[in-house]
Order: C-alpha cells, then sequence, then structure tokens
C-alpha cells in the first residue's frame, strides 16, 4: 500500500474527525448530541482570548510551567552518543503531563456548565491529576480505574481520595485501563445531563484526540524555545512513550513538519512482542473500532479485544490514539518498543545517573535511548519526554526485581 | 421491496397489537443451547428475535449482557458461528424477522461486504450496531441498506427534535427508542414519559417505535405496548438464562424451559395491551 505524503502533517482531523481512516465518532447515540456540543464549545474556547489568557495564568503559577528542559549530562556521558535532553513534565505539579489536558478539558466543562466530572485512569496519574482540578475548581470527581491498577497503584489512590474524589474499582473484564475507559463510558451514558467526561489521552470519539493534543501541545511548543535558546537549533530526534500516545503526540505535534527531526514512539512490549503478553498496539495489533474511534487495536481474528500487558499501568491499554496511528502509517513516526525487563533496567540507570526516578511509562522510551543515542554522533540533539515521576512505581519495581531475583 | 421486519409489524399493526421483541446473546450459554432456544421463541410468543452478537468491550451494556456476552465468548462464539446459528434457525422457520445487534468492532473485522453477503444469506433482516450513529454511516448502515438488510437505528432521550430526522434518515425495518440515557438492564423507564416519546417520534416517521432498555415485567411490558408498536425486552431475559444454569455456567435441563416460560409470560402482557386496529 503507497499512501500519498500529505503537504503538512498538522492539518488533522478533518470535519469529521478523521486522521486518514483513522478517528471518527463510534459512540451510542445516547452520546452523540453531546459529543457535538462539546465540539462546538471547544472550537469557541479556542477563539476566545480570555479562556487563552486564563488557562495561562494557571499553567504558569499552579501548574509551575514552563517545565524545564534539562541536559542529562551523566547519561550523555554514559551512552557516549546523542547529546540527551529530559523535558521534565515529571516537575509539574501532580507529577505528570496530564495536567495539561485536565486543565484545558475542565475550563471547557465548567463552560459547559457541567458540575460532575468523570474520568477513567491507569497509572492513576489522569486521575490524580483530574481529582485534583476538580478540587481546585470546585466539582465532584468520580475515576473509574481497572480493581488490578487500584491494587498496584495505591498511593495515587489515596492521593486521589484525598483530593475528594471517589474512585470507583472496575471489576469487569481485564480489570485495567481499556475496562476503567468502558465503565466510565458507561456512566457518561447514564448521567449525560449533568456529566462531562474528562478522557486522558488523545483517544476517543473526535474532538477528544484533537482536544487533548492541542492541550498537550505545550510540551512541544516550550521545547522549541527552550532548545533553540540552549542550543540555538532545533533537535535531531524526539522520543517518548506511547500507551494512547498523549505526552508523545504533545511533544511530537509542533514539530512535525520539521521533517528532517527523527520521532520516536515506543509502545510497551510487556514480556515481549511474541509472548503475546504486550501492548504494543502498532506492532501487534491491526486496525479497529473501540471507544469511540478508529485505531490500531490488539484483538483476535473475531474482532475480540486483547487483554494488554505492561508492567506500567500507564501503557497497559490494547489501542493508541488515532492520530498516532496515522502517523504511523504515513511514516512519520517509527514505532519501536520496549520490554518490561527493559523499562526496569532504565528506571535504574536513570534513578542512578541523573538522580531522577522516572515513571515506569517513560522508562520505556528511556530504555529505546540506551541503544539509539550511542548510534548518533555528539552533534545529535536527543529530546525524550520524561512525562511522569516514579514515586508511583516504587513498590511496582521492588516486587518485579523481588522476583526476579535482581 | 417489503421484509420480514415490514411483514410483520403491518400484520401485527392489523391485529391491533404490539411486537414482542426478544434479545438475547448468541451462544449463551453455549451454541447447542442458544441455537435451542431461538428456535422456541416464535412458539412462546416472540414476534421478532434480536440476536447479540457477543462483544469484548460491549460499552452501551449494563452487567447482566456483558456477562451473557463473556459466557459465549468463553464458549468459543464468535460471529461466523453467529451466523451458522442464523441459518439452522431459518431451516424450521421462514417467518419470524431475526435482527443481529452489537458493536461495529467484529462486523468490520469481518468483512464489511463479505458480512452482509453473508448475513443475507443466512437469512438476517436487520441489523442494530450500537456505536454506528448516523454520522457514521458510509460504514456499514448505506452497504447494508444497499444489500437489502433493514438498518434499524437507536433513538435516545437524548435525540432531539432537531436531531430525530438526522437519526432517522437511512433508519428502516423499525426506530428503537432506548427508554432511558444509561445501560441496557437499568431502572424502569416511566411509562407516560415513552408513551409521549414514541408519539414525539412518531411525528417524523411513519416506521413502528420499538422500545427497550429497563423492560423487564409481564406488566410493565404491557403497560409500555399500550403506547409503543413494540417492546424489547433483553436483560430480564439473559438473567433467566443466568438463572437456569449450574454453577459453572453449564446449560441446565432447566435452562430452555426458564426462557420460554418467560417469554410466554411477557407475550401475554404484551397482548393484554390489544390496540384498535385503526389507530
Amino acid at each position: 500500500m503507497t499512501i500519498q505524503q500529505p503537504n503538512t502533517f498538522r492539518g488533522g482531523p478533518d470535519e469529521r474527525g478523521h486522521f486518514g481512516i483513522y478517528g471518527g465518532r463510534f459512540v451510542a447515540e445516547t452520546l452523540m448530541p453531546l459529543i457535538l456540543d462539546l465540539e462546538k464549545a471547544y472550537t469557541d474556547a479556542k477563539s476566545d482570548p480570555a479562556f487563552q489568557k486564563e488557562m495561562d495564568g494557571y499553567l504558569t503559577h499552579y501548574v509551575g510551567r514552563p517545565s524545564p528542559l534539562y541536559f542529562a549530562e551523566r547519561m550523555t556521558q554514559h551512552l557516549r552518543g546523542a547529546k540527551i535532553y529530559f523535558k521534565r513534565e515529571e516537575l509539574n505539579h501532580t507529577g505528570a503531563h496530564k495536567v495539561n489536558n485536565v486543565l484545558g478539558q475542565l475550563m471547557v466543562a465548567r463552560r459547559m456548565g457541567k458540575k460532575r466530572i468523570i474520568a477513567e485512569t491507569g497509572a492513576g496519574m489522569h486521575g490524580v491529576a483530574t481529582a485534583t482540578m476538580c478540587a481546585r475548581f470546585g466539582l465532584d470527581c468520580v475515576v473509574y480505574m481497572g480493581a488490578v491498577d487500584v491494587e498496584r497503584q495505591k498511593p495515587n489512590v489515596f492521593r486521589m481520595k484525598m483530593l475528594g474524589a471517589e474512585v470507583r474499582p472496575v471489576q469487569s473484564g481485564s480489570k485495567t485501563l481499556k475496562d476503567a475507559m468502558n465503565e466510565a463510558l458507561r456512566d457518561w451514558v447514564t448521567n449525560v445531563a449533568d456529566t462531562f467526561y474528562c478522557i486522558g489521552t488523545v483517544a476517543g470519539p473526535h474532538p477528544y484526540p484533537m482536544m487533548v493534543r492541542d492541550f498537550q501541545c505545550i510540551i512541544g511548543r516550550e521545547t522549541r524555545e527552550q532548545l533553540m535558546e540552549a542550543e540555538g537549533r532545533l533537535p535531531d530526534s524526539l522520543i517518548a512513550c506511547i500507551g494512547g500516545g498523549s505526552n508523545a503526540m504533545g511533544l511530537f505535534h509542533p514539530f512535525l513538519d520539521d521533517k528532517e527531526i527523527e520521532i520516536y514512539g515506543v509502545e510497551a512490549a510487556g514480556h515481549g512482542l511474541k509472548s503475546g503478553k504486550h501492548a504494543a498496539s502498532v506492532a501487534g495489533g491491526r486496525p479497529g473500532v473501540l471507544h469511540g474511534n478508529r485505531t490500531y487495536l490488539l484483538m483476535s481474528d473475531d474482532g475480540q479485544i486483547n487483554e494488554a500487558h505492561s508492567i506500567s499501568a500507564g501503557l497497559d491499554y490494547p489501542g493508541i490514539g488515532p492520530e498516532h496511528a496515522w502517523l504511523n502509517d504515513v511514516g512519520r513516526v517509527k514505532f519501536l518498543s520496549a520490554t518490561d525487563d527493559e523499562a526496569v533496567a532504565a528506571f535504574q540507570l536513570c534513578s542512578k545517573l541523573e538522580g531522577i526516578i522516572p515513571a515506569l511509562e517513560p522508562a520505556h522510551a528511556l530504555a529505546r535511548v540506551l541503544d539509539l543515542a550511542p548510534q548518533k554522533p555528539k552533534d545529535h540533539l536527543m529530546v525524550v519526554n520524561l512525562s511522569g515521576r516514579g514515586d508511583k512505581d516504587l513498590a511496582s519495581v521492588a516486587d518485579y526485581l523481588g522476583t526476579k531475583g535482581g | 421491496m417489503t421484509t420480514r421486519i415490514d411483514r410483520r409489524f403491518a400484520a401485527l399493526k392489523a391485529e391491533g397489537r404490539a411486537a414482542l421483541v426478544t434479545f438475547l446473546t448468541a451462544g449463551d450459554p453455549d451454541f447447542e443451547t442458544s441455537l435451542a432456544i431461538t428456535r422456541a421463541l416464535p412458539k412462546a410468543g416472540a414476534d421478532v428475535i434480536e440476536l447479540g452478537v457477543p462483544f469484548t468491550d460491549p460499552m452501551a451494556d449494563g452487567p447482566a449482557i456483558q456477562a451473557a456476552g463473556l459466557r459465549a465468548l468463553h464458549a468459543g462464539q464468535t460471529l461466523r458461528k453467529t451466523l451458522e446459528m442464523v441459518r439452522d434457525f431459518r431451516k424450521s422457520d421462514d417467518a419470524t424477522p431475526l435482527v443481529l445487534m452489537g458493536y461495529y468492532n467484529p462486523i468490520y473485522i469481518y468483512g464489511v461486504n463479505r458480512f452482509l453477503v453473508d448475513a443475507k444469506a443466512v437469512g438476517v433482516d436487520g441489523l442494530i450496531v450500537v456505536d454506528l450513529p448516523p454520522e457514521e454511516d458510509d460504514e456499514l448502515c448505506v452497504p447494508a441498506l444497499k444489500s437489502g438488510l433493514n438498518f434499524i437505528r437507536l433513538a435516545t432521550p437524548t435525540t432531539d427534535d432537531k436531531r430525530l430526522p438526522a437519526v432517522l434518515n437511512n433508519t428502516s425495518g423499525f426506530v428503537y427508542y432506548v427508554s432511558i440515557t444509561g445501560i441496557t438492564g437499568s431502572a424502569a423507564p416511566d411509562t407516560v414519559k415513552v408513551a409521549n416519546a414514541v408519539a414525539r417520534i412518531k411525528r417524523h416517521t411513519k416506521l413502528p417505535v420499538a422500545v427497550g432498555f429497563g423492560v423487564k415485567t409481564a406488566v410493565h411490558a404491557r403497560a409500555i405496548a399500550a403506547g409503543a408498536d413494540g417492546v424489547v425486552v433483553g436483560s430480564a431475559l439473559v438473567e433467566a438464562v443466568k438463572g437456569s444454569l449450574d454453577k459453572d455456567n453449564k446449560a441446565t435441563s432447566r435452562t430452555i424451559k426458564t426462557v420460554t416460560d418467560l417469554v410466554a409470560a411477557l407475550a401475554e402482557g404484551v397482548r393484554a395491551a390489544r390496540r384498535v386496529a385503526a389507530e
């Protein structure tokens, strides 16, 4: 299959929410009127200077932006190749990039007069960000979280409760992120009149993939400015982990039309791509329809969705944002993967070399940095999105190393 | 072109009563039992049969139908087997309309064109696909209509008068009014509100309107049937299947009768709400 190269990689989606064949609005009729309302409310907000000004204020004084672009000197020396920069999204309030999106969506929800917010969460970072902003804005907050994830991300469950959110463990299916999203959609369809669904990644029915991307693009825009200041030029490569892909899209999107820049997305390979126990939907899946959009999904030959596996609860999802699916097909983003073992090794190395304990999610990106960076010349500028901090993962990693005898 | 669905609703209108539309998940608890139940439904009083196509992630369904889908999948049900079930059913029944209801992904993966050819060939009359709103009509709705299948759309309490024409355009067979904002098997809907909603939809279409989501008892079916052209019962039947299974979710000697008894009671309720034929 040959695909016509577009004039711009930043032009999507079309008015029906499509990125090539991906995206769309595959939802029950009950939700459709609301999704059309949301699209209108978001379009209005986007063109309202007062909305942007208010958001900028929160981003500066509440979230703590801009996040630093940090030269990872010891990791660079260790790998003896590319000059490595970390975009420090883990320093944001709530400890990850998730808050950028939640702030934007909840400001839209307030414009729409919605008083009750629901969210799904995997690792709990989106849940914590949602609970935090709901506390700040005085909104009711219900977070759906797979029962398996509730168990492996206990500190975040406690944080959400402390912030006044109700955490509802989801017992259906694989009891992870995909099931939390099913349950959130069921809540939404039931409470459609007063409820706003704050989706945590660049997936779901249009306009979510576009809207979440727009709110996350601040990561890439800052990176452009900061690297220009530090090095006087743009980066040579970008790399980020991909579950649904919001941190990656936020970093990548402002650079998509700088065609000389190499862009890498890293999926979770779990026990290995051949094991069948992984969460790499591009590497191991095919196009299908779930949760409101068409995208790459892990599934059986009968179109039944397979359970994903990853040590990282935030990547443990059998799909990927539709714009990433398109960027893969047109060849603009190269998709790689990293196993649980590789991610844990990178987690340890980053902690020891840089004094930064990364979340297990960006540890997947770091795992590929470990082999990409040494292949590059010393003047190659590589930016990796350090999308979250690893405090929440300490127990998981300790367990993992314990059972591995490490 | 009239279909089995058109003919059945026309005949019931002449009789002056509403249709009982039964929903059961195909392959629950296993292929053979599910086929036997399906075959027994018309005699028990079902006027239109909906067969649920199991899907791992049924985001519009409540716990009862979620569990039924998983039972069927664990027993090896696939979309191909569901089509085989329809073919077997048609060997002994060429009159009862049969509608497949489910989610888009299994059909998309089967291949839309191949699916439409096969569905038509085995005797499927219509499709209800929960996650295909009018905005995605190019995917399946338009090709299905071209191949002579009915495409039955859901209208909901959030579908206002402005949106109704878009929902009704390209809808055929009947309109399925979802009586509540919520998932299948939720709390019972208010019958007065439902009657008003059906009247509102009827101002926009000549198609029959069937009402579902939350209808559980014969009394309730009767109340809904007084103001609609059809009453859909799903979760209550699926619960009846579940209640008849052994501890390993295997069928027992009671399974078929438990379901047909409930269908008979519901049919009695629907028939008791006889309306004037000239309405």
